[in-house]
């Protein structure tokens, strides 16, 4: 059996029986890399001798603690490139960090490094994680591997996409309104993001600092699961990280549902709801009642206003975030003859279009005589939109529910119109403004054959129980076929 | 222009202070602290804003901008937290300052001044805990003309306490006695060691006149660039005339920021086109709210050491001290420290406070040194006064001494004793040199008995001139004065 | 609200340090109408009394200990520079503004 056919669990098997080694799985993904990535394009750095030099390296360390009987490591992973990696440039597919290259590892880096994990390479995204479909990369967009001529979401397509074509087994994305779940609903592998604070952020470059998560991408929820354990955990670096402890999340791998409640917000099976996505969604939710789980609808009434507050608050938080972007210290640097014109030279040719708008967006919110009626306000409906999961769970253990209304759009078909961009998140974005975990299993494929995600949502460091359910459902669903490139 | 206040004019200034905290480390990273050193190597992710990075706040400047609070009478809030204040300059290396917007730390407090023999109570509005920015080195002659602008970032990230007064200063005196006052509360809570020639307390001030007897107040300007106490007080003393002079001569003044030329001893307007600034403040994301419960408040109450105040008035009670001797001897902690360790070990502490306030502080001056840059000590002090109280230096010896202590260290006895300055104390030679002067000075005895009581110095010069100085002057006097009645005819 | 006015624009750009041409000020004009328009939608809840969300799990009092930690070497601070001189950065003059 080929590598990229694998699942990090096989892998993760394979590794501690010695029979593989991370030298060897990067020869193989690399080797799948050369096969597929001319068409997916999921990639903006990829270094077959770095890759190999740094799990030669860790395979070294690895023996070194040969005494340790602890599991091997050694898996290469890809890396959302808004993380950041000592050794690879970290450019968030943006035209002003085109060179840079960090001087140190985000936490979730250091941790599987720390773990004797590698980097296999950095992959595509929306500019700064601003968008819904890896066409605002400022280098070239990503392919759905199901279907060149769509997209695979974003803004963590690259990291969705090459899980998706086999380059990867293991990818890290981040979410801020959507941006794990989204691309992987679209590709049909698994996404997970956790809870606000469970994965340090520290060396994830900021979006939306109080909406932002890391999560891992995988092909399947047992995958997720390992993962999760891999780079969870409070970190003293980030002040908003969670100090709870990291349960061996693979423990909740059981496929078992009796007694559960899933709860059905109704206002996520309204209008603008793709009918075969609501089919698919529903025949999951079916799966998982036959399995013994008490099914119930439950309302989450200020779902609508989700959307508003979500397009207030993250741009706010980001005209912020991206100031820093200015031309001094590192990055793109456009000219003028004196610190102004530096600035504003820099900075328009730096940004793209998408990134330009939600900063002018962003500032316009904060600017005198607005702040109350924008962006306080926009916290205020976070309150009750958080209220009303609060609410919900108290009637159920989790809300199921699809992870968008629809399926991957073509290439081109939302970039002139913003607004219609934004609404592929109306699902994925109440869940980033209440900083709760939720995760999207692949559940079925339209009659394009294209995917159709299940998106699982739960109360705060409610992980483990998000991977039972969507494990149970993966046992009940079957494999999951892969797409023909 | 003439400075010429008027009587007729009511002068209102607020300042505002910024002070750097003494903390090892900076205020959201682990990178040093300090002053001055090769550009560019106290600096890490953090405080460089390199993407991805966050901050973490340093619980011990949390402690010193809470303590600040306390030293200035001020309410400490329960819940506080921090924001972002959003401007571009190339010395903030994140386009913002994480500072605090609506929930400051602390709030209403007041700071008691004395200025021309009025006591003042002067309203504290707000004290609040942000980050330090880095420093531009501007080449060429002035931030106008110069082609290009250096910038080193080891300063970006120390934590700054801001304290914004209520505008109840009445004169350009009141101002600079605000500030020395502060600076003493400061450096006696031990928050801040506060050099002001290193940048490590900064001051802006708001002033405005109007007719005396006017209830509202006038158009203020901002004055800025103020690097000493004494600037202070010239600026805003220019700035006041300035201003009534406009006023006087039917013009009005414009709001605007003034920077204060030292050199030329003016205030001048900035020449940019003035725009409110619009600092888009919001709660900053990457940092969690402070809760702080009333025990920590009064812990951190409790530690806080004795403040200028209150020591200027115990010195005064304990010591016996006139207020004068206290007020000066509490300009600094340092030489109040030095004051009390060496009247702690000395019977006398009128006479410490003597040489404390004599020789000590002449010499620092005329050396510009401060306390701690020199290896004097107060037990050292202690050994030559109680060596001149002993008898074994005369007051004259003893200011000699003390220089060479200043400079070296040693202790009074080994460089009395390694000068041969010990004075002769023994009584049996002395009347012996005593009995050769009035011999050799028949004149000088005769003269003195007839009344002429000044022919004495005559007869002690004499056995001074014998003894080279070294005799005990106290006891020459005594036994020339046994020898001249016994001796009577 | 349709649209923001070409002062607005103007303006907000300014705060923002970007540049705009006019081409773009007009379609930002027009895409920034559209998506205020769309978040005035919260103005039809009632939120007098609700507390506003700044900490979404409520943590409160993080910090750390005062000590030193080694900072970076100074070649990999300046390696990302644009524009190094001496250990400095470098940029060119410095003019307020607004």
């Amino acid at each position: 059996m080929e590598i990229h056919e694998l699942t990090l669990t096989e892998v993760q098997d394979l590794l501690d029986r010695g029979e593989l080694s991370g030298t060897d799985l990067v020869e193989g993904l690399y080797t799948r890399i050369d096969a597929v990535e001319d068409k997916v394009q999921a990639f903006l750095e990829l270094d077959r001798e770095r890759a190999l030099a740094e799990a030669k390296e860790a395979g070294k360390a690895q023996i070194a603690r040969e005494a340790d009987p602890g599991p091997r490591a050694g898996v290469p992973v890809a890396v959302k490139d808004n993380v950041c990696t000592m050794g690879w440039k970290t450019t968030c597919a943006s035209r002003i960090l085109f060179n840079f290259r960090p001087p140190y590892d985000a936490t979730v880096v250091a941790r599987l490094r720390q773990q004797g994990h590698t980097v296999l390479g950095k992959t595509n995204m929306d500019e700064f994680a601003m968008g819904s479909s890896t066409e605002h990369s400022a280098f070239h967009p990503t392919r759905n591997p199901w279907d060149l001529t769509r997209v695979p979401g974003g803004s963590s397509g690259g990291s969705a996409a090459a899980v998706a074509a086999g380059e990867a087994l293991f990818a890290l994305g981040s979410d801020t309104g959507g941006s794990i779940r989204l691309p992987a609903a679209f590709c049909g592998v698994v996404g997970l993001k956790p809870t606000y604070g469970r994965v340090s952020r520290y060396g994830l470059v900021a979006y939306a600092s109080s909406l932002d998560q890391i999560g891992p991408i995988t092909r399947t929820v047992a995958d997720c699961a390992l993962a999760l354990g891999w780079i969870a955990g409070h970190d003293p670096l980030d002040s908003t990280s969670l100090a709870a402890e990291v349960p061996d999340y693979r423990t909740f791998l059981r496929p078992e549902v009796r007694g559960l409640r899933i709860g059905l917000p109704k206002e996520y099976f309204g209008e603008g709801l793709d009918p075969e996505v609501r089919g698919a969604v529903e025949k999951a939710v079916q799966q998982l009642e036959e399995g013994g789980a008490a099914v119930l609808e439950v309302s989450l009434p200020h779902t609508e206003y989700a959307l508003a507050a979500y397009y207030l608050i993250a741009p706010a938080e980001a005209s912020s975030n991206l100031a820093r972007y200015d031309g001094v210290r590192y990055g793109f640097r456009g000219e003028g003859s004196d610190i102004v014109e530096l600035y504003s030279d820099t900075r328009r040719r730096g940004f793209g279009d998408e990134v330009k708008r939600r900063i002018m967006l962003g500032t316009y919110a904060l600017s005198a005589g607005y702040y109350d009626a924008y962006y306080l306000n926009a916290l205020r409906v976070r309150t009750l939109i958080r209220r009303d999961f609060e609410a919900a769970f108290q009637k159920v253990d989790v809300l199921a529910c699809p992870t968008s209304p629809t399926v991957a759009f073509r290439l081109g078909e939302r970039t002139d119109d913003p607004m219609q961009m934004y609404l592929s998140d109306i699902y994925t974005v109440p869940v980033n403004l209440a900083g709760l975990p939720a995760l999207s299993v692949p559940c079925g494929l339209n009659h394009e054959g294209l995917p159709i995600g299940l998106q699982l949502i739960g109360p705060p460091l409610s992980e483990g129980r998000l991977l039972q359910v969507g494990y149970a459902y993966e046992e009940r669903r079957g494999p999951f076929p892969r797409p023909q490139l | 222009m003439e400075v010429e206040n008027g009587p007729g004019w009511e002068i209102v200034i607020g300042l505002e202070i910024h002070v750097e905290l003494l903390t090892r480390s900076k205020v959201f990273c682990s990178c040093a602290t300090g002053f001055g050193g090769e550009p560019n190597t106290r600096v890490c992710p953090v405080c460089l804003g390199l993407p991805g990075s966050l901050p973490v706040l340093n619980a011990k400047a949390l402690e010193y901008a809470v303590k600040t609070g306390l030293a200035l009478n001020c309410e400490i809030a329960s819940f506080s937290k921090f924001d972002r204040k959003n401007y571009f300059y190339p010395d903030l290396p994140k386009a913002y300052q994480i500072s605090q917007y609506d929930l400051p730390l602390c709030r209403h407090g007041y700071l008691e001044i004395e200025a021309g023999g009025v006591r003042r109570r002067i309203g504290i509005t707000r004290v609040h805990l942000e980050e330090e920015t880095g420093k531009s080195l501007h080449a060429g002659t002035s931030i106008v003309d110069s082609p290009f602008t250096l910038l080193d970032y080891n300063r970006a990230g120390i934590p700054l306490v801001e304290i914004v007064t209520e505008p109840d200063i009445r004169s350009p005196e009141e101002a600079r006695v605000f500030l020395e006052e502060l600076k003493r509360v400061v450096e006696f809570a031990g928050v801040s060691d506060v050099k002001m020639e290193e940048g490590s307390l900064r001051c802006d001030a708001n002033i405005s006149v109007r007719p005396r007897g006017a209830s509202r107040l006038g158009t203020k300007t901002e004055v800025k660039n103020m690097n000493s106490f004494r600037a202070v007080q010239r600026a805003l003393e220019y700035e006041a005339a300035r201003q009534i002079a406009t006023l006087r001569a039917g013009g009005r003044v414009v709001q605007e920021t003034r920077h204060w030329d030292d050199a030329a001893g003016v205030t001048r307007g900035m020449r940019s086109k003035e725009q409110a600034q619009d600092y888009r403040y919001f709660p900053e994301p990457d940092l969690v709210p402070i809760v702080l419960s009333p025990e920590q408040i009064e812990q951190w109450r409790r530690e806080l050491p004795e403040l200028p105040a209150a020591r200027r008035e115990r010195l005064a009670r304990e010591y016996g001290l006139p207020a004068y001797d206290a007020a000066i001897l509490t300009a600094s902690k340092k030489l109040a420290d030095f004051f009390e360790e060496a009247a702690r070990a000395f019977p006398d502490p009128k006479m410490v406070s003597n040489w404390v306030m004599g020789e000590l502080l002449r010499l620092l001056k005329a050396e510009n040194k401060e306390l701690d840059q020199v290896p004097l000590q107060p037990s050292d002090l202690v050994g030559l006064l109680s060596l001149v109280r002993d008898g074994v230096i005369s007051g004259a010896t003893a200011k000699e001494v003390f220089e060479e202590m200043f400079h070296t260290g040693d202790p009074a006895a080994s460089i009395v004793d390694r000068r041969g300055l010990r004075q002769i104390s023994d009584e049996g030679a002395l009347r012996e040199i005593v009995r050769r002067a009035m011999a050799a000075n028949p004149d000088a005895v005769q003269s003195y008995r007839q009344g002429k009581e000044k022919a004495l110095g005559a007869l002690v010069g004499a056995v001074m001139k014998e003894t080279r100085g070294k005799a005990n002057p106290q006891l020459v006097n005594r036994l020339l004065l046994e020898a001249l009645r016994e001796a009577k005819p | 609200m349709q649209k923001l006015s070409s002062e607005q624009v103007a303006h907000v750009a300014r705060l923002a340090r970007l540049a705009l041409n006019e081409t773009e000020q007009e379609r930002f004009a027009v895409q920034l109408g559209q998506i205020l328009a769309y978040a005035e939608k919260i103005r039809e809840l009632d939120l007098e009394g609700v507390e506003p969300t700044a900490h979404v799990l409520g943590l409160t009092n993080v910090t750390r200990r005062d000590e030193v930690r080694a900072s970076l070497d100074r070649d990999e601070v300046l390696r990302n520079g644009p524009e190094v001189e001496n250990g400095y950065f470098r940029v060119p003059r410095v003019v307020e503004e607004a």
